[in-house]
C-alpha cells in the first residue's frame, strides 16, 4: 500500500508538468501578487480573472467554450517569469500577458518560436508594433512611445503649442521599461525645443529625496514619470514635499492609479496621469460583474480593488483578449482555437464603439483596428486627473493623438534592427 | 561494512593521491556522471531544462567560484552579482563584435576578463579583512551595475538597456537564442560545470589550495610558514572571480537570453549565493552543488506540489516557499552550521564504522 502511494505521488510530481489537455480555452496569467510590485500585480489580476468567470457564469464561457484562466506567480522577477512560461505553455496556452516590460522581453524570441501570441498592452517591447517583423507580438492599443508623445502634446495644449524653453524632466523607473520613452522625448525635444532632463529611480524606488532636489534646484516646469509598484507613490509624496505643482506632475498610465495617489492624502491632488480607457464603475458591464461574480462571491480577490484604475485596465485587457478569441472562432470555424489561430484572431481584431457597447464598456476606450503591419493601435491616450477631495479620477481631455511623424520612424528604425539581428525577412 | 578503506590497495602513487580514495565514492561519481551526461540530454524536455537543469548548473558553477573565495580563502564577498554581470556583459560584447568567434572562447574570455576585474577589486583585500572587506565588495557590487546600466556602449545603445543573445552553434547545434533545443543547453552547462568542478576540486587539493586554506585559518600564521600572501587572496579573487564570470555568461547567454543589469545582476544575487554555499557548505565542492539545488530547486519543487498537485492558491503558496525556505535555512544553520556537505561528510564517518560503532 505504502508503495503503491509513494509510486502515486512520484507520478504526479512527474506528470505536473504537463497536464491532461482539457478541451478548455486556457489563458496563463503571469501575475504578481507578491513582492514590492504587488501593489500593481493584485488588481489586474483580480480583474482579468473576474471577467473570465463572468463569461463563463453569464455566457457560458466564448462561443461554447469554457475559459480557464491559470494563475501562475512571478513576483515581478523575469527567472520566475521564464519558468512560468516553461510551465505552462504546454498547457495549451492562447496567449501572454505578462504585464512586465522584463518578462516580455524575455518571452519576445521564445514565444515567436513556440508560436504563442503575445499581447502586452501597453507596456513591452515598442517597436513590436510593427507587426510585419513582430509576427507573434501585439501591443495595441497604445504604446510607450504613444504615451511619451501624448504626454507632450498635453503640455502642448496647455501651452498654445509652444513650449520652446521650458524645462522637462523624465523620472523614471531604472529599467528597461522606464527607459523606453527616453529617445522618443529626445527626438520631441529636437522638434518642440524643451530642455530634457533624465533623472533615474533604481528599483524599487523607496528613497527618491535627491532626484526630487534635482527638480526643484533645476526649477523644472513640468514632470514625467515612468514609474511602477511603491515608486509611484513615493514620487508623488516627494513631489508634495517640494510643493511642485501637481497639474505639471505627469505620470505614465501605469503610474495613474488610485494606490499611487491615495496614501500621499490631500496634497496629491490635481495630479495627472495618462489613461487608457475610461474610469469609475459607471459602466453596464459592472452589472453584470456584480450580478454574477461579485455578489455571488466567487471573485478572485478580496473584492477592494474592484473597479480601480488597474482593474478596469484588467478588464479592458480581458475583454480584448475575449474578442480576439471570438474573431479567431470565427475566422477558423472551430470553437476550441489553437494558438495560432489565436494569432490569427488577434492580428484581425476590430474594435469599434459598437464591440465596445456590447462588451458593456461604452465609450470605455478609443476604438481600434489591427492589420498585419499595424500591431499597434492608433496610439490615442486621455489625461486623467486625480481628485483628492472626492477620492476619484476624471478624465479632463479628449482622445489626444500622438505625432505619429516622429513615432513611427522609431518603430521602423528599431524593428529594422531587430529584423538583422535576428534574420527576420517583412511579412508584409 | 562495505564503505571502507579495508581492502583498497593502493600499488602506485597516483593511485595513492585520487581523489576519491574509497570505491564507493568513486564509482558513486562514475554512477552520477553516467547518469548527468549519458541519461538526462534524452529525457530533458523545454521544462526541465530550462526551470530545473540550467539554473541548477549555472547557479552551481557561481557558487564553487565564491566557494574558493570565501569558503577556501577566507574572503568574504558580495560582490558576486556585479561579478556575474561582468561575465554577462563581456559575453554579450564578444558575442556581439566577433560573430565568427566560437561562443565557447566567448564564455572562457568572458570569464578570464572577470577574473581581471576581480584582481582589481581582490587589491583591497590585502588591506582589510572581514566585514571591512565584504563592504568593500559590496561597493565593487553596486559600482558594476550601475556601469552597465549608466554606459550605453555595454548594450550597444538598444532603447530599453537589454541585452539578448544571438544564435550562436558549437559543432552546428544551437546553444544560444530561442531555438535552442533542451539538451544542447543542458550539456553545454553541464561541460563548464563539470570542467569547473574538477578544476575547482584539483585546485583545492593542490599547493594553491593550501596557501588559500591556511591563509583561512589564520593569515599570520601562514605568512609566517612562508605563504605569500599576495599571491594566496588575489589568485583566490582570480579565480573565483574566473568561475563567477562563466557563470554569468552562461546565465545570460544560455538560461535567460535577455538580461538588465539592475534586476538580473543586482545585490539580492549575490546574497543568494552566499547563501547557498553557506547552506551547501564552506570549503566544499559538492556542498556548492547541494546549496545550489536547495536554493534554486527547492522553491520550484515547492511550488509544483502545492499549486500543480494541491491547487493552491499562487500567491499563498509563494508566501509560503518565503516563509519555508527561511525557516529551512535557519534550521540548517542551528543543526548543521558547516552546511549540508557536513552532513554527507557525518554520514560517511559512521558508515566506515557500520555496523560495529564503538
Amino acid at each position: 500500500m505504502k508503495v503503491r502511494k509513494l509510486v502515486i505521488s512520484l507520478t504526479t510530481i512527474l506528470s505536473l508538468v504537463a497536464p491532461p489537455a482539457l478541451a478548455d480555452l486556457v489563458l496563463p496569467w503571469l501575475s504578481y501578487r507578491t513582492g514590492p510590485y504587488s501593489a500593481g500585480g493584485i488588481p489586474t489580476a483580480d480583474g482579468f480573472f473576474d471577467y473570465f468567470t463572468l463569461l463563463n457564469e453569464r455566457d457560458g464561457g466564448i462561443g461554447g467554450e469554457m475559459v480557464r484562466v491559470i494563475e501562475c506567480e512571478t513576483g515581478y522577477n523575469t527567472q520566475k517569469g521564464v519558468e512560468c512560461y516553461e510551465s505552462t505553455k504546454g498547457q495549451g496556452s492562447l496567449v501572454y500577458a505578462p504585464l512586465s516590460t522584463g518578462i516580455t522581453y524575455q518571452l519576445i524570441p521564445k514565444a515567436s518560436v513556440d508560436q504563442i501570441p503575445l499581447h502586452t498592452m501597453g507596456y513591452g517591447r515598442t517597436s513590436a508594433k510593427n507587426g510585419s517583423i513582430f509576427e507573434w507580438v501585439f501591443n495595441f492599443p497604445a504604446n510607450y512611445w504613444d504615451g511619451a508623445s501624448v504626454a507632450i502634446n498635453h503640455i502642448l495644449d496647455v501651452n498654445d503649442g509652444d513650449i520652446a524653453g521650458k524645462k522637462i524632466a523624465l523620472v523614471y523607473h531604472n529599467s528597461a521599461y522606464g527607459k523606453e520613452p527616453i529617445k522618443t522625448l529626445e527626438k520631441l525635444a529636437e522638434k518642440h525645443g524643451y530642455e530634457l532632463t533624465l533623472i533615474p529611480v533604481d528599483h524599487p524606488g523607496l528613497e527618491q529625496k535627491s532626484q526630487w532636489l534635482e527638480i526643484r534646484r533645476g526649477q523644472m516646469d513640468y514632470v514625467l514619470m515612468w514609474g511602477w509598484g511603491v515608486m509611484n507613490a513615493v514620487a508623488i509624496q516627494e513631489a508634495a514635499n517640494i510643493r511642485f505643482p501637481m497639474e505639471n506632475f505627469i505620470g505614465i498610465w501605469w503610474s495613474g492609479s488610485e494606490n499611487d495617489v491615495v496614501p500621499v492624502g490631500e496634497r496629491a491632488h490635481n495630479y495627472k496621469a495618462l489613461a487608457l480607457h475610461g474610469v469609475g464603475t459607471d459602466f453596464p458591464l459592472y452589472d453584470d460583474l456584480r450580478t454574477y461574480v461579485l455578489d455571488k462571491g466567487m471573485e478572485a480577490g478580496d473584492g477592494s480593488s474592484v473597479g480601480t484604475v488597474l482593474y478596469n485596465r484588467a478588464i479592458y485587457n480581458a475583454a480584448i483578449i475575449a474578442e480576439a478569441i471570438r474573431t479567431a472562432q470565427e475566422m477558423h470555424g472551430v470553437s476550441d482555437i489553437t494558438p495560432p489561430m489565436m494569432r490569427d484572431g488577434l492580428e484581425n481584431l476590430v474594435v469599434t464603439a459598437e464591440v465596445m457597447a456590447d462588451w458593456g464598456l461604452p465609450d470605455f476606450a478609443p476604438p481600434f483596428e489591427v492589420t498585419c503591419e499595424n500591431h499597434g493601435g492608433d496610439g490615442l491616450a486621455m489625461v486623467q486627473q486625480w481628485d483628492a477631495e472626492a477620492q476619484e479620477w476624471n478624465i479632463i481631455t479628449d482622445l489626444i493623438s500622438s505625432d505619429k511623424e516622429v513615432i513611427d520612424a522609431l518603430v521602423m528604425e528599431d524593428s529594422d534592427q531587430y529584423a538583422t539581428e535576428n534574420n527576420i525577412s517583412p511579412r508584409c | 561494512m562495505f564503505y571502507r578503506e579495508v581492502g583498497e590497495f593502493k600499488t602506485s602513487y597516483p593511485q595513492d593521491s585520487e581523489s576519491f580514495a574509497i570505491g564507493l565514492d568513486k564509482y558513486g561519481y562514475y554512477f552520477i556522471l553516467i547518469i548527468a551526461f549519458g541519461i538526462i540530454p534524452f529525457l530533458v524536455n523545454d521544462y526541465w531544462a530550462n526551470a530545473v537543469f540550467v539554473p541548477f548548473l549555472v547557479w552551481a558553477v557561481a557558487s564553487l567560484g565564491l566557494n574558493i573565495l570565501t569558503g577556501h580563502c577566507g574572503q568574504i564577498s558580495l560582490g558576486t552579482g556585479g561579478f556575474m554581470a561582468v561575465g554577462a556583459y563581456s559575453c554579450y560584447k564578444l558575442m556581439t563584435s566577433f560573430p565568427d568567434l566560437n561562443i565557447i572562447f566567448c564564455i572562457i574570455i568572458s570569464g578570464v576578463i572577470t577574473a581581471a576585474v576581480g584582481i582589481l577589486f581582490g587589491i583591497p583585500s590585502l588591506r582589510i579583512k572581514g566585514f571591512y572587506l565584504a563592504v568593500a565588495t559590496l561597493a565593487s557590487q553596486f559600482f558594476l551595475v550601475w556601469l552597465f546600466n549608466r554606459v550605453p556602449w555595454f548594450y550597444n545603445y538598444s532603447a530599453s538597456g537589454q541585452i539578448s543573445t544571438p544564435e550562436r552553434s558549437v559543432f552546428g547545434v544551437l546553444v544560444t537564442g530561442p531555438n535552442v533545443q533542451p539538451w544542447a543547453q543542458y550539456l553545454i552547462c553541464l561541460l563548464f560545470a563539470f570542467g569547473l568542478a574538477w578544476g575547482a576540486r584539483n585546485l583545492t587539493r593542490g599547493s594553491l589550495g593550501r596557501s588559500w586554506m591556511a591563509t583561512r585559518d589564520m593569515d599570520i600564521a601562514a605568512e609566517i610558514i612562508g605563504v605569500n600572501l599576495l599571491k594566496a587572496k588575489l589568485s583566490a579573487f582570480a579565480i573565483s572571480s574566473f568561475y563567477i564570470g562563466i557563470a554569468g555568461a552562461l546565465f545570460f547567454s544560455v538560461y535567460l537570453g535577455a538580461v538588465e543589469a539592475t534586476e538580473a545582476f543586482g545585490i539580492n544575487q549575490s546574497f543568494l549565493v552566499l547563501f547557498m554555499i553557506i547552506i551547501g557548505g564552506l570549503g566544499s565542492i559538492l556542498g556548492s552543488f547541494i546549496g545550489a539545488a536547495f536554493m534554486v530547486l527547492f522553491p520550484v519543487l515547492l511550488k509544483n506540489i502545492l499549486v500543480g498537485w494541491w491547487q493552491w492558491d499562487a500567491a499563498i503558496a509563494t508566501h509560503l516557499e518565503f516563509i519555508s525556505v527561511g525557516i529551512l535555512i535557519i534550521v540548517f544553520l542551528i543543526f548543521e552550521p558547516h552546511g549540508l556537505a557536513q552532513l554527507w561528510r557525518l554520514l560517511k564517518q559512521k558508515l566506515r564504522l557500520w555496523p560495529y560503532p564503538h
